[in-house]
């Protein structure tokens, strides 16, 4: 067994907090210029070409990319031969995720019950998912995740008989539906099958692959592509005034389901696509 | 693109008569912040008749809540947010005096009609281009509802604050206008 303390955990979230909200992966960035070449707008243009720049502001200065610094969204692989010392693992992650939320000057956005709606001044608690896997490191992903465009998200319980077409057609037409509130450039995390929250978890886990990256099934490869050529000719655009780069990518993710089910899930991520991650 | 427009606030008619969608401007003056929960208090508090914190004739209210500052800068990143969550409220501002509204994201039919009637403007800021918009705030201090944290009001000093408007005071629409010219079938 490998000891592991737990306060290794919190400096590691503390530290992912900060950095992904301050740099932003050389995937999303490359993909963001190379609209600049297919965009036709001029006004598309010029929102493309101040995102690029807002990109160099805070990477330099280590300020937000976005005032929204999200809900703090954890994934975690946890080696099955770790064994944890020195505390909560659970509070550790929450303890992180305070301290670089204070440290790191980044927004608190979340309230403590959905109805009274009162701040919980710390951005905690954060979703944390893990994953008990072979092996004795820790995998740490940090994916802080904007309201903005987890409001246009949405999980359709389909009949099987809707087939692939229903799948393309809810996709387009969620993001159709969906316009400038996003904040396109987006990138579309679509997830097929599974249970109704497997369906949701996956369609967000694929918002974490890197951008432009396929699915290794060539058919779900060969959707994504039709589907981000029908969402770039819906003509939303760089913030919805209009032009060809709606979507940087889409990302489908599949999981088997049940012969009476057929969920659908699209989980929608503006250009600010940020997570960062550590291998303890 | 053409060059963009300067304009000052407060607004008067002949600035937003001036107006139209896809015009770029940029916004030098002062403006205040406001989003979902400082627009439910202000609401509250017209129904009960008390004076407002803040005297809306010719304002400009930015749909945004900062990040906090770093030492020594006058606000963190500032970005706007998702406007169609204040159209519930919003044309009830634009009744009293209310100008000019600066968010990203499509308005109701209600809002726009109140842009058209009292003659205001929607301006659409670059979602996610937060830090690049804090620049242009010069000076920013909470006015009202503190204790809303992120949410409170802030005055803000601005100076040449990007913008392009979205709905102008002729009832059009850059979202509608911009997707119909490069949709392909």
């Amino acid at each position: 067994m490998r000891e592991i303390n737990v306060s290794t955990i919190t400096e590691a979230v503390k530290k992912l907090c900060m950095e992904a909200n301050y740099y932003l992966g050389e995937d999303v960035k490359k993909r963001i210029q190379e609209c600049m070449q297919s965009e036709e707008s001029p006004t598309g243009k010029e929102v493309i070409e101040k995102i690029l720049e807002n990109i160099r502001i805070s990477q330099t200065e280590q300020v937000p990319l976005c005032q929204d610094t999200g809900f703090a969204v954890v994934f975690v692989e946890l080696g099955q031969e770790v064994h944890l010392v020195g505390g909560d693992y659970t509070e550790a992650i929450n303890e992180g995720v305070r301290q670089g939320y204070r440290e790191g000057y980044l927004r608190k956005s979340i309230v403590s019950d959905p109805i009274e709606r009162k701040n919980t001044g710390d951005n905690t608690p954060a979703v944390i998912y893990t994953d008990i896997v072979p092996g004795d490191r820790v995998k740490i992903l940090v994916a802080p995740k904007g309201g903005g465009s987890e409001n246009m998200s949405e999980v359709k319980m389909m009949a099987p008989a809707a087939g692939l077409e229903g799948v393309k057609e809810f996709v387009v037409d969620r993001v159709r539906r969906s316009g400038a509130n996003p904040c396109p450039p987006v990138i579309v995390g679509v997830g097929i099958g599974g249970t109704f929250e497997k369906c949701a978890q996956i369609a967000k886990k694929a918002l974490l692959r890197p951008v432009g990256s396929k699915n290794p099934n060539p058919f779900y490869a060969k959707l994504e592509e039709e589907l981000l050529e029908k969402i770039n000719k819906l003509g939303i655009g760089p913030q919805g005034f209009g032009g060809r780069c709606t979507a940087l990518a889409v990302h489908i993710e599949v999981h088997p389901c049940h012969i009476a089910s057929f969920p659908v899930a699209v989980n929608m991520q503006c250009h600010v696509a940020r997570h960062k991650e550590v291998v303890l | 693109m053409s060059e963009p427009k300067k304009i000052t606030v407060p607004l008067t008619d002949k600035i937003v008569e001036d107006l139209h969608i896809g015009d770029s401007v940029l916004i030098t003056g002062v403006i205040y912040t406001g989003r979902d929960s400082a627009h439910k208090r202000l609401i509250e508090a017209i129904d009960r008749g008390e004076k407002l914190p803040i005297d809306l004739k010719g304002q400009i209210i930015y749909y945004a809540g900062p990040a906090p500052a770093k030492p020594g800068k006058p606000i963190g990143s500032i970005g706007p947010t998702t406007s169609y969550r204040m159209d519930p409220y919003a044309p009830r501002l634009i009744e009293l005096g209310l100008k000019g509204m600066i968010g990203k994201g499509n308005r109701s039919e209600e809002v726009i009609e109140a842009i058209k009637k009292y003659k205001a403007v929607y301006f659409g800021a670059i979602g996610g281009a937060a830090a690049l918009i804090a620049e242009s705030v010069k000076k920013a201090e909470v006015i009202a509802y503190e204790d809303l944290g992120p949410e409170a009001i802030r005055r803000l000093e601005v100076e040449n604050f990007p913008a392009i408007v979205v709905n102008d005071c002729y009832g059009k629409d850059l979202y509608k206008k911009g997707m119909e010219r490069y949709r392909r079938d």
